[in-house]
């Protein structure tokens, strides 16, 4: 646990009392204080390319009052910076009163434990397996000309001080491990990726020579892409392979249901709450309560203890994801959904891990009810226009499906879909949740967090391919 | 106000020398300091104001071929020091790479020349909530717009690159950003859009009045989309996209890429990658240029570059590592392209748009669809449906996809180039790109 108190000649008695005086004619407000330690070594082209490591030191400080946030930063934890801050806060908000909420729910669950992962594994140890993976994957194949493989670790510790002095504290481990490789056969090149990750140390994913799987799932993917053909474009039948594909639900449903645009009703969901959003059968959680996970947190980063909110109930919306100032505004409460990248950035409502729950057919069935379409098993990145609703993704491995049965890989292809109507399109759900291998980073109003999915198979029975053979 | 010279230069030499003591072969460093005020108006009143002050550190140290980096906020000297030991013991253990060196010393920057990048104006928080005001006043005259969200950013910044080959430089730069999004509705549909001005100098920046009405009338053009067939259609891609294929281009002839084999351009130096008629012009040193630059970011003196001449990659974007490994010399492009842009074609925009009878107009994509190994390009896309050279009606939910070796050599530009951002284009039409909708 970082000590913010022992750095300069800001004590903890003063900045609870300048904490106190700012916010005291707020709605709501805290200091939050950072500290975080990052690691990432990559090796590239047959060598370590870079190992970097970065420390780094901060403090927000916000006050809100009615709908106006005042936001300043620092990474000069001193006695001065939070006062200037501190004025920074009380020009904005000089004309504007409120009435400090102190309430804060409180919980003793921790889903992850304190360590720090950079330390916890020598510098060579890393280094060894980043080369073991390079040695692996070029002797497996003469096709691989290229491999990059990276380890990526960090510690945060976080402390939230709100007004009166209350005090709550955080530590989060993270860890990515990630591989990358080419291949190249009669003249075509491929890439295939595959990485893990989470909120543990890498001993647990690195222990019975674990990499090894990691580099056979990125070979297979670049494999099968060699032998792909141009993808169908138009509008057929969709089924999506369980665990990551649902990023399919993150950029349809879940940025939709983020309090902040449905407050500014710019969202397409806004005015659908209670409303049948999705075929029966479909039920979407966010939860920041699975132990380990990479979009997990015990408590978010305005204090209050994550939670699973259901989102969507066997087809009808119950819930938005909320922060405590969109809650306030509402007339809710916070989900525990409150989260930034760092202490420069301001708190927005937030997904955790975003999850479709299992129905009860099977992925066999899907793929046999389909004369034409396609079989979608891994993507690249997504992306959601909130207000239209309409939503993309891309695929980095996928089949057609003619007759009922899988055929050829097809090349990366777009799929575009519109968010309030895709969930009413899908007719089955499988029996074969799983969680993404934690490799997600959601971006938002240009700030990146942590997060994870997770589905069952789905069939989809309308969506718009966006291949090039007509 | 930001750090001077001065402070920065004293927090870079305190790191070199501390390096040096401890070993190190040669050492490299960063020093930058950055205040930002923005503000943020909604529907016509303050929602927020952002204030930020940032240090940022970053030291490369070298024992021999070894490197490795560290980087930091906190630049009380006692950790600068923790750092830098750290730094170095890792130096100590990372293989060696013979690649591995601080820049050629005969091309690193020798007189910086002003550029005219930093304008000192102090444009107050109650003047940018006033600048916003009148900017949100215009874009939401409009019944159709329900909602305007809209923000001001100031920022100032300074830094100072050294290292132990005596270099020691840096220079003061401001920017003065201004967007509004607005979103319209009517019984079929809502829809968003925006339109933004970002400058060094507060004077550059484009009338409040103008930039909202602008917004809101992007805005509403897009209400009651449509979907269209799939089909193979010519595609006339807006300013605010087509620019989008030229960082597209400079990604695919980064050094990195190429050395690494993974780029659709490897191995294109000499060959035609654009039809004859096109040129492309990387040029550092205009005056209050978004991307201009005295030297990259590792001091590397840099000149305008004809990227591609009539059709034909000339060169690529070169740094000192991946340089080596290439046996190019680095051309300053460390930290990628300056400021960017297609020479202008010759025809008008509204010949452009009657070119063909039928086309696509786009005016936003959105996902990651471009694969710079394969070409393969595949994005979701909003615009228009083009007959006769008019509008006809708006469109969205489809996916256009092609091939950039296919469509750079199918690339035809109006004369409509204007010098706005870091990456400028002219209006761009390619031929023979399929669009899949219903």
């Amino acid at each position: 646990m970082s000590n913010f108190f022992n750095k300069s000649d800001l004590t903890r008695q003063n900045a609870d009392k300048i904490v106190s005086d700012t916010l005291n004619n707020c709605d709501d407000g805290e200091l939050y204080l950072e500290e975080s330690k990052s690691e990432s070594i990559v090796l590239d082209d047959n060598k370590i390319k870079s190992s970097n490591y970065s420390s780094d030191l901060g403090f927000g400080f916000r006050a809100i009052s009615n709908e106006v946030v005042a936001y300043s930063y620092s990474n000069e934890i001193s006695k001065d910076s939070l006062k200037n801050s501190s004025e920074n806060l009380k020009s904005t908000l000089k004309s504007i009163k409120g009435t400090y909420n102190h309430e804060i729910p409180k919980s003793n669950k921790k889903f992850y434990e304190d360590i720090n992962p950079i330390e916890e594994k020598s510098l060579d140890s890393k280094l060894e397996v980043l080369n073991k993976v390079n040695d692996f994957l070029r002797k497996k194949d003469g096709s691989v000309k290229q491999v990059t493989a990276s380890f990526a670790g960090e510690q945060k510790s976080i402390e939230i001080i709100r007004s009166g002095g209350e005090a709550l504290t955080d530590v989060r481990p993270l860890i990515r491990f990630n591989v990358s490789v080419m291949l190249e056969k009669n003249g075509r090149k491929e890439t295939g990726v595959y990485g893990i990750g989470g909120r543990q140390s890498y001993d647990d994913y690195l222990k019975n020579d674990n990499w090894k799987n990691v580099c056979e799932e990125a070979f297979r993917i670049a494999t099968v892409n060699l032998e792909s053909k141009p993808a169908p474009a138009g509008e057929m039948k969709v089924v999506l392979g369980p665990g990551w594909p649902a990023i399919l639900i993150h950029e349809a449903i879940g940025h939709g249901l983020e309090g902040d645009f449905n407050r500014k009703k710019t969202s397409a969901f806004h005015d659908l709450m209670g409303e049948k959003v999705a075929s029966e059968g479909v039920t979407i959680v966010d939860d920041g309560t699975i132990d380990n996970r990479r979009g997990s947190l015990t408590i978010d980063d305005e204090g209050t203890p994550t939670e699973r909110t259901v989102l969507i109930e066997n087809g009808i919306l119950k819930n938005f994801m909320q922060d405590r100032h969109n809650a306030r505004l509402m007339n809710t409460r916070s989900t525990g959904s409150g989260r930034r990248e760092n202490y420069r950035h301001i708190v927005l409502p937030r997904m955790r891990n975003t999850m479709m729950l299992s129905g009860n057919q099977t992925q066999d069935e899907m793929i046999k009810s389909v004369d034409k379409g396609i079989f979608a098993v891994s993507f690249g990145g997504g992306q959601v226009d909130i207000t239209s609703g309409k939503f993309v993704f891309n695929c980095t491995e996928a089949y057609e499906i003619n007759n009922g049965k899988i055929g050829s890989p097809i090349k990366g292809a777009t799929l575009i879909g519109d968010g309030p109507s895709i969930l009413k399109e899908v007719s089955m759900v499988g029996n074969d949740m799983m969680l993404d291998p934690g490799i997600g980073t959601c971006g938002k109003a240009g700030q990146g967090v942590p997060v994870g999915v997770a589905q069952p198979s789905i069939l989809i029975d309308k969506m718009t391919v966006g291949g090039t053979k007509l | 106000m930001v750090k001077d010279q001065e402070f920065l230069k004293s927090k870079a030499s305190y790191c070199l020398d501390l390096a040096k003591k401890m070993g190190a072969t040669d050492a490299s460093v960063t020093v930058g300091h950055s205040i930002s005020e923005t503000v943020n108006f909604r529907n016509k009143s303050l929602e927020a104001s952002d204030r930020s002050d940032g240090l940022a550190l970053s030291i490369e140290t070298y024992l021999g071929k070894r490197r490795s980096s560290i980087s930091s906020s906190n630049l009380l000297d006692e950790n600068i020091k923790t750092l830098i030991e750290k730094c170095f013991e890792t130096t100590k253990i990372t293989p060696e790479d013979e690649f591995n060196s601080l820049p050629d010393k005969n091309l690193l920057s020798k007189k910086i020349s002003s550029l005219n990048l930093y304008d000192e104006t102090r444009f107050e928080n109650d003047k940018k909530i006033k600048y916003l005001k009148d900017l949100e006043e215009s874009a939401s005259s409009d019944k159709q717009i329900i909602n305007t969200e809209s923000s001001f950013t100031e920022n100032k910044s300074n830094f100072i690159l050294a290292n132990s080959d005596g270099f020691c430089d840096g220079y003061k730069t401001s920017s003065f950003t201004t967007s509004c999004v607005t979103v319209a509705k009517d019984e079929n549909s809502m829809e968003r859009d925006y339109e933004f001005s970002s400058k060094r100098h507060l004077s550059d920046i484009k009338q409040a009045k103008d930039l909202g009405n602008k917004a809101a009338k992007q805005t509403i053009r897009k209400l009651s989309p449509k979907k269209i067939g799939s089909e193979k259609i010519s595609i006339i891609f807006d300013k605010r996209i087509s620019k989008r294929m030229l960082s597209v281009f400079a990604s695919a002839i980064s050094a990195s890429a190429i050395a690494r084999g993974t780029s659709f351009l490897k191995d294109k130096i000499d060959e035609q990658v654009f039809t004859d008629a096109i040129n492309v012009i990387d040029k550092p040193d205009i005056i209050k240029g978004m991307g201009s630059q005295n030297f990259d970011s590792e001091g590397v003196n840099s000149n305008t570059l004809k990227l591609i001449e009539n059709g034909i990659l000339k060169n690529y974007l070169v740094d000192t590592y991946n340089g080596k490994k290439l046996k190019l010399k680095s051309n300053g492009r460390s930290g990628g392209t300056t400021n960017l842009y297609f020479e202008k074609g010759n025809i008008s925009y509204e010949d452009l748009m009657k070119k063909n009878s039928r086309s696509l107009y786009i005016t936003e994509t959105i996902g990651h669809g471009s694969n710079l190994v394969t070409g393969d390009y595949s994005v979701g896309a909003t615009g228009f449906l083009v007959e006769d050279g008019e509008f006809k009606y708006p469109v969205n939910e489809i996916t256009i996809a092609g091939n950039f070796k296919d469509m750079f050599k199918n690339i035809i530009l109006a004369n409509d180039l204007e010098f706005e951002y870091s990456v400028n284009s002219p209006t761009m039409m390619i031929e023979g790109m399929t669009a899949a909708g219903k």
